[in-house]
This record gives structure tokens, sequence and C-alpha cells, in this order.
């Protein structure tokens, strides 16, 4: 499968990441590769297969329901952009 | 509503599982803190931080599928849905997508006598989201992230509902559902219990659905009927007028009872769901179920067949004494302890307790009137000690202060006076002074008898036995 270079700039926006358009056809190149990769993969058999959520063969840990957190919000504030009322402020988002 | 068209409705609530601390985190979920006061690492999405699953999150959705006896997933997974928005700092909402906690179940609701037997298609596991604050921050959008992590059930049905008063009663049932699991407080103002509608419409008789639209914002039962009500008349109007219907989120405006647009769906899969390498496979084996099923509390329906049968109560009090587990507990109580008549004290429940808590906007919980001291007025009324009447001034007096209802009786003299010589002599004296209406009495017009039992009792201040006083009026009449 070969992936054009609006597909990386779509892909690089859904995951808003950063790009330089010097980049965007080595980036091409490789993701289509790994695709490629897949792609074979897909041709194996793989009937009687579980499909697999995680690869290690665990069963997820529960956690008592207790609250355990103090509040630390004066410290991760003093590390936020811009603060007001104990609020984090952010560019305006409108729905 | 234009009878060639038909709609087509499915819900998905989401109820705020009543944790102590959310879903991912040992941030506290209490409503109403100072801003950010709880939300931690985990929840502000800070490098490095892993999530670890609440057991009592997976407890509760378990419960509640049990409830709409639904498929437990014995391994189910959560993914990540791929969004970018302030309110979640991590660029993902943690949600479950191909395998869900609970799977297949259903839900019966009740619309002008007929009952209908909705599918929940799925419910799922995920954490909330924080909240976006757009006043006066000089341009800015201020997010406090308390909210965020906080653990939801996201209810799916499936498009099984047809007009809005189907939604609304599908609404209340399992809104009243997670009440009597404990699962949810329910409190919509608060946001702990929401919904989204998704709606179209299509000629009758169509097999395919027509075009939807999601509705949301919706946080009243009241809403939910009006906006599906709206958007239901939007686009049959749409479609009649040569347009058509276009896939999109819709926001509910209360305020001028109107849908507008709010962001094209199209792109809906850009969530991008995948497993969350973070998470590990959730199982749910038999003893863990074993154990949820032993402490499942009776369910409303369960509770309303058997208050019917064993209460003799008729269907309007026993939906309504089922309607919340604390009430129908209550209602319990006071049977047991006062030993009257079941509908007797359904009555009084349902009657002069209801409409004085609702006027006061209490809870059954909060009720200044304890179930002993009701049960302690209801004895005295059932043995004849007071009248059903005089009853009524003793519950003002209950609601009001503390004493019991023997003191109240006691205090006041309110009791019944049985002795017949005592009313009997009112009764004489009543006759002798109201000649005219005796005569009208007996030449034939029995609404007079009213007005002579009227008497008798104001004379007596309401505490004659009002059969008693109709029985010798009657032989005096004669």
């Amino acid at each position: 499968m070969s992936l054009t270079a609006d597909d990386v700039k779509k892909i690089a926006h859904l995951a808003r990441l950063g790009i330089e358009e010097q980049d965007v056809a080595s980036y091409a190149k490789d993701l289509s590769g790994m695709l490629d990769l897949m792609t074979r993969m897909s041709d194996l058999d793989t009937d009687g297969v579980e499909p697999m959520a995680h690869p290690m063969d665990q069963a997820q840990r529960l956690r008592a329901d207790r609250v355990t957190e103090q509040d630390n919000r004066e410290k991760f504030q003093a590390i936020a952009p811009q603060v007001e009322a104990g609020l984090y402020l952010v560019p305006k988002v409108i729905e | 509503m234009n009878s060639q068209w038909e709609t087509v409705i499915g819900l998905e609530i989401h109820a705020q599982l009543a944790t102590q601390s959310k879903i991912f985190s040992g941030a506290s979920t209490a409503y109403g803190a100072e801003p950010n006061t709880q939300a931690c690492a985990v929840d502000l999405g800070f490098p490095g931080v892993l999530p670890v699953l609440n057991e009592e999150a997976v407890r509760m959705a378990v419960v509640f599928g049990m409830a709409i006896e639904a498929h437990i997933a014995p391994y189910s997974v959560f993914a990540r849905k791929n969004y970018f928005y302030p309110d979640l700092p991590k660029g993902y909402q943690i949600s479950q997508m191909d395998l869900p906690i609970v799977g297949n179940g259903h839900l019966d609701i009740d619309v002008d006598g007929v009952t209908k037997r909705i599918g929940v298609t799925r419910a799922h596991l995920e954490e909330d989201a924080g909240k976006s604050l757009h006043a006066n921050f000089h341009g800015l959008t201020g997010i406090d992230l308390n909210r965020a992590g906080t653990p939801l059930l996201e209810i799916v049905s499936e498009p099984e509902m047809s007009s809005a008063k189907e939604a609304v009663a599908y609404m209340r049932k399992m809104h009243e559902l997670v009440r009597y699991l404990g699962i949810c407080d329910g409190n919509m103002q608060e946001g702990s219990f929401r919904c989204d509608a998704n709606v179209s419409v299509r000629p009758k008789g169509q097999q395919e659905f027509g075009t939807r639209t999601e509705l949301k914002n919706i946080n009243s039962f009241k809403f939910v009927e009006k906006a599906i009500n709206h958007e239901v008349e939007r686009q049959i109007e749409l479609i009649e007028s040569g347009g058509v219907v276009v896939q999109e989120t819709r926001l509910y405006d209360s305020d001028k009872d109107e849908t507008r647009s709010m962001r094209s769906k199209e792109e809906a899969n850009d969530y991008r769901y995948f497993p969350d390498p973070d998470l590990l496979p959730v199982l749910i084996d038999e003893d863990f179920k074993a154990q949820i099923k032993a402490q499942l509390p009776e369910l409303p329906q369960a509770k309303k067949q058997r208050f019917k049968a064993d209460y003799s109560l008729d269907e309007e009090s026993a939906t309504i004494l089922t309607s919340s587990r604390q009430l129908a507990d209550y209602f319990e109580a006071v049977v047991k302890e006062s030993g009257c008549e079941a509908r007797i004290c359904a009555n009084w429940v349902t009657g002069d307790l209801l409409a004085a808590l609702n006027k006061a906007g209490l809870e059954i919980t909060d009720s200044p009137v304890s179930h002993e001291r009701l049960a302690g007025l209801l004895k005295r009324i059932s043995d004849d000690t007071i009248s059903g009447k005089i009853g009524k001034q003793v519950f003002e007096e209950l609601w009001q202060g503390t004493a019991t209802a023997d003191e109240i009786i006691e205090a006041k003299g309110l009791k019944q006076i049985t002795d017949t010589g005592a009313i009997e002599a009112i009764i004489d004296k009543i006759i002798a002074d109201n000649q005219d209406q005796v005569e009208q009495y007996r030449s034939g017009k029995d609404k007079v008898f009213g007005f002579f039992v009227g008497q008798v009792m104001k004379e007596m201040q309401g505490k004659a036995n009002p059969g008693e006083v109709n029985k010798m009026l009657k032989a005096k009449l004669q």
C-alpha cells in the first residue's frame, strides 16, 4: 500500500503532529513500508488464533476505590502557561 | 405529527458511577470542589503516569449488566478514543470500543399502559472529561479538570423508540434503575446523568433508517422530549421541502427551544480507536459474578409486582412507592412498624407525606417524619383513638416538631370521643336546633345529611368517630 503526501499530512494533522514539508516524502515511504509489512502479515493463516489486545498475557489488576491523591493544584499550576481563579487557561475553544 | 412519517430514536445515556475515586486515579470524584483541586497527575495527562482501574467501577458496571439481563463480557478491553480538546489533556479518552464490559440487554418501558421492550446494545466504561468555562477570561477558555477521569457508564440503546414519549419513558426508567442499584446518584443538575439522542425519520413502512442527527446537551426529562419533538419536526419539514438531512451533532438550546448544528460527524471514524497499551484486558470470572449476583437488590419491576401482590396495592400506588428504593423501604418500614393495613399506609405515604416532601423540596431520606413516627400516627387511626381527619392535624404537628403522635394526641386532647352518650347529646341538640333541615331530610332530600354530619363534627371539634356519627344520625333522623 502506498501513501500519498496528502495522506501523510492528514495523518499528521489527526495526531496534531507538526511535520516539515521536506520530510513528507520520506514519511510517506516509511509508513507505506510498514503498511506493506502489515499486508504481508494479513496473508498469514490466523484461523484459530485468538485476537490479542495486549502483548502481555495477563489480566488487569484492579485498585480499591479509595481516594489516595492530595490536592497539588498549586504545584501543577506553577508550571502551567496561564492560570486564573484556579482554572487552566487555554486558547478559546468554541463548539 | 405528520402521520406519513415514522420516528426512530436511540439514546446514549451517560451515567456517572458513584465511586469515591476516579476510574483510573486516586483523585476524589466529589462534586463541587474548588476548580482543579481534585485533578491529579493522571487526570492531567502528565507524561509517564499510568492508569490503574478502579474495582468499584467494574463492579458497578457488572451490577448494571445483570439488572438489564445482559451478557457480561468475561474479557473486555479498554481503547483510546483520540481527540484533541483541552477538557482531556491526554489527547484521548479511555473508553471501550470492540469489547465492552456489558453486552446485549433490555429494559421494559410502559407508555400509555402498553409495555414495550427496548434493547440495550451495550454499556461500556469510560472516563468523563473536564469542564470548559467560556466566561470572561480575556478571550481565553478556563479549564476545570475535577471531572476529568470520573467513571462513566455509557449505556447505548437500540434504535427502538418511536416517539419522544417513549424516549422519556426509557430515560426515566433507566434513571430509576441506576439509582436503585446505587451505582449513580442520578443528579441531573450536576450532570451525573445525561443523555444524547440519535433521531431520524423515515416514510412509514420503509425498512432502512433515514439519516440521523445526534442531539447533545440534554440534561432533563423535559428537554429530552422537547428536543426530540423539535428535531423530528425540523427533519420532516426539511425533507418535505426538498432538503436532505445531514448527519451531524446538534446542540439543544433550551432557552430558544431549538437545535443548532454543532459539528459535522462525517469524520467520526477519525477517533482512531485502538486498544490502550496502558491497560490490560479486564477478566471477569464466574466467582466475581456470583458475588455480585448475591448482592443484587430487588429490582424496581420485581418490587412493584411484589407490592401489588403482597400489599394489595393498585398499579398507581405501587408505581409511586417503588419509584425509589428509599421510598419503598420507608413504606415497608411503616407497614411493619404500624401493623396497619398496607393500603392505608400507602395512602399516607403517597398522599400527605409525599405532598409535604414535594412542597418542601425534600427527598424521602430527609423526611422530618421518620417511619416510626408516621407508624405511631397510623396505629392511633386504625385503633380509632383518633379519626383520619384529626390524623391530618397530628401529621402537621409531626412534620413541624419532634413529638410522637401519642404525645401530640395527649397534649392537644385529640382523642376521639367514643362515648356514645356524649355524641347522642350533641346530635339531639343539633336536630332540635335545625328543624327545617330535618323536615327537608325526611321529605327525601338526602343531601341534607351531610349538613348534619358537618354540624356534629364541628360541635365535637372533629373528635367524634365519623362512622359512629353517621350511624347514630341515621337512626335519629328516621
